[in-house]
């Protein structure tokens, strides 16, 4: 089986742009991230099948049928990331009515730590609200982990 | 018979359309959705008892054969898992309905529920099924793309603030199957399971060991396995209890399932085993440390389901015949288990206004009734004997001496370690939340004018302070007794439920059942 170059590449960036924007805060980026990095992984797919003109039958010329199968499980993933984005724009609305913006926010036990931290240096944030938690978020990320972070917790 | 296979997945989808056109009449869409499930059960039943001493059965989807067509397989292990996953959705299903009814859904319905839990267990079930890896990925699709619409219910900012987490990692999870799924096709030209395994098997070890990294890495973030298990006790908590119950019952475990699917089926033996026991090792561990240090209910629940997945991990990494019995028998139990667990979860935070167990108190003595059913699972979860939890721990501890490495002895350390932190726990629940002086706060056993304060400020499907002192509809008591009497009885069963475990566990291994069922006339 051979593999055309220029294919291999633009998976690699897509997929690599697609991480990068998957690790925003904002939930539109991360949609963004999705999407690229869907595309990515849906072009290396196709990669995956042999290259050839289309693949119907009676209507092909000299060169080769390409394999279909590829391109079907394409279709089925690229329907599948349509409805899962309109999902997440949906949240990302949603979110904004609510709070005015749609930044994920840190995991329950990040909060916590950061509220704990926040107390023994005497200061009064850590109401666990969110702009609260983007300036904490320095300070907890020591404690990535959640299941480390609640072994530590008292 | 074959004709019944696709029916677990067929049935809820055409129910959850039929229920979204009856949208505005909530009578006849509770109606269909549990006739639907009943009939779920049923046929889930009938498929247990022809796998049972039989073949598996095998259903080429719309007449192409495999491994051209999508193939559907039954074997011993999805029957059973489908017998287990139809009881508990059965089960939630009602209960939910109980709680709807009780908080005057009529006025306000919420006509997405039905079919979106609908659709979960059709994705559930078509997971179960699938003889094709896209399929399973497709399956895995289906259910997490409901269960986005079900963690998110209503909308309100709590959802869909920490529904967020679990829905983007999820999507994670799924774009890395949906690599591995390109990654398996580009290297073998087939995703056919049972085509698949003599393939796979021709390939260089590199590039086997890549592949089975891929797949291991998305079905361990759905499984929840350590090191990718930080997003489950934050997002589980904040949906409406009867979802909580049915995510912690199944979902993990179907990842549980792909997992067990995979190691046996698609790469035996190899290097991976030594990972997967040391990464069982570290979820049992580092789970039940976090649900010590929890001081509400459903959080801490979480916790644990995280923690016992450990278990199951251990029982697949000893690769031998004994350990993936015991596995399979700990994952029907847990599924069980875990979902009475949230249930009852569900029952005090109406009984006491909040999971929180500072501030709640003397349950006992107001419901006793709710005591027994939080009890008995929550002793079963942490192994106390005549319980199916010790039968399936003995199992695995069994698994795990009879195997004698070094590693496999720190594990049954680390599982005894484990079941007596479960046991502290849940005991320190039991303590404070039903056995200690009722809290001030608390409703009083005949408190009626909370009912009309709850009353007036109800939402719909929301667990939030509000329903303080609401008797407890019998239809939310009800399922809960039924798992509750469900998780015992498997203790009565528990000899056959072994012995067809073990015949699984040996039908796994030895993959040429599963692979002379697909395609009966020899591999193409």
């Amino acid at each position: 089986m051979t593999t055309n170059l220029v294919y291999v590449i633009t998976v690699g960036v897509l997929v690599a742009a697609g991480v990068t924007m998957l690790l925003e805060r904002s939930l539109t980026r991360v949609l963004m991230g999705v999407i690229l990095f869907g595309n990515g992984v849906n072009l290396l797919i196709l990669s995956g099948g042999r290259l050839g003109g289309p693949p119907i039958v009676g209507r092909g010329g000299r060169e080769p049928l390409s394999d279909p199968l590829p391109q079907a499980m394409i279709l089925t993933a690229i329907v599948i990331t349509l409805g899962v984005s309109a999902f997440l724009l949906a949240m990302a609305y949603r979110s904004w009515q609510l709070v005015g913006h749609d930044e994920v926010r840190d995991d329950v036990e990040d909060r916590r730590i950061a509220g704990l931290a926040a107390r023994d240096q005497g200061l009064d944030s850590g109401d666990g609200d969110t702009p609260g938690d983007r300036a904490a978020t320095g300070r907890a990320g020591g404690a990535a982990g959640n299941g480390g972070g609640a072994a530590g917790a008292p | 018979m074959t004709a019944l296979v696709p029916m677990p997945v067929i049935m809820p989808l055409l129910a959850a359309a039929l229920t979204l056109l009856l949208g505005r009449r909530p009578r006849l869409q509770r109606a269909v959705s549990v006739c639907v499930l009943v009939a779920v059960l049923l046929v889930a039943v009938t498929l247990l008892a022809l796998t049972w001493r039989g073949e598996p059965l095998v259903v080429a989807v719309g007449g192409w054969v495999a491994p051209l067509g999508i193939v559907l397989v039954a074997d011993r292990l999805a029957a059973l898992m489908l017998v287990v996953s139809a009881t508990v959705t059965l089960a939630v299903l009602v209960y939910s309905i109980g709680q709807g009814m009780a908080d005057g859904e009529e006025e306000a319905p919420l006509s997405v529920y039905h079919p979106t839990y609908l659709v979960l267990t059709a994705g559930v079930a078509n997971a179960f099924l699938a003889g094709d890896l896209f399929n399973l990925y497709v399956g895995f699709e289906i259910l997490l793309v409901a269960s986005y619409v079900l963690l998110t219910l209503g909308g309100t900012e709590t959802r869909v603030l920490l529904g967020t987490t679990y829905v983007v990692v999820s999507l994670l999870s799924s774009l890395i199957f949906l690599t591995g799924l390109g990654l398996v096709y580009a290297a073998t030209g087939t995703l056919n399971l049972a085509q698949l395994a003599g393939r796979l098997d021709a390939l260089p070890e590199h590039v086997r060991l890549v592949l089975q990294g891929v797949l291991l890495l998305a079905f361990g973030i759905k499984a929840a396995v350590f090191p990718l298990s930080a997003w489950l006790p934050d997002s589980y908590p904040t949906a409406p209890a009867p979802v909580t119950a049915v995510f912690a019952g199944l979902l993990t475990k179907v990842g549980v399932y792909a997992i067990i699917r995979s190691e046996t089926l698609l790469f035996p033996g190899g290097p991976v085993t030594g990972l997967l026991l040391v990464l069982a090792l570290l979820t049992m561990v580092v789970g039940i440390l976090g649900a010590v240090a929890q001081s509400r209910i459903k959080r801490l629940l979480s916790f644990t389901l995280v923690s016992h997945i450990g278990f199951m991990l251990f029982g697949i990494g000893l690769a031998g015949p004994p350990g993936l019995a015991a596995a399979i028998f700990y994952a029907v139990h847990h599924i069980v288990i875990q979902t009475t667990l949230f249930l009852a979860a569900g029952l005090v935070e109406r009984r006491g206004g909040t999971t929180d167990m500072d501030r709640l108190g003397g349950l006992a003595r107001i419901s006793p009734l709710l005591g027994v059913v939080f009890l008995v699972p929550a002793l079963n979860l942490a192994g106390i004997p005549p319980f199916s939890g010790f039968l399936g721990k003995v199992g695995l501890l069994q698994a795990g001496v009879a195997d004698g490495g070094p590693l496999a002895w720190t594990l049954v350390a680390g599982g005894l370690v484990t079941s007596l932190l479960t046991l502290y726990a849940v005991a320190r629940v039991w303590d404070r939340v039903f056995w200690r002086a009722p809290h001030a706060e608390m409703p009083g056993p005949d408190d009626t004018t909370h009912t009309v304060r709850a009353r007036a400020g109800r939402e719909p499907y929301s667990d939030i302070a509000g329903h303080a002192g609401t008797m407890l509809p019998r239809l939310m008591v009800g399922p809960t007794v039924a798992l509750t009497v469900v998780s015992v009885a498997l203790t009565a069963v528990a000899g056959p439920l072994f012995e067809l475990s073990g015949a699984a566990a040996v039908d796994l291994l030895e993959r040429v059942p599963y692979v002379r069922a697909v395609f009966p006339e020899g591999v193409p």
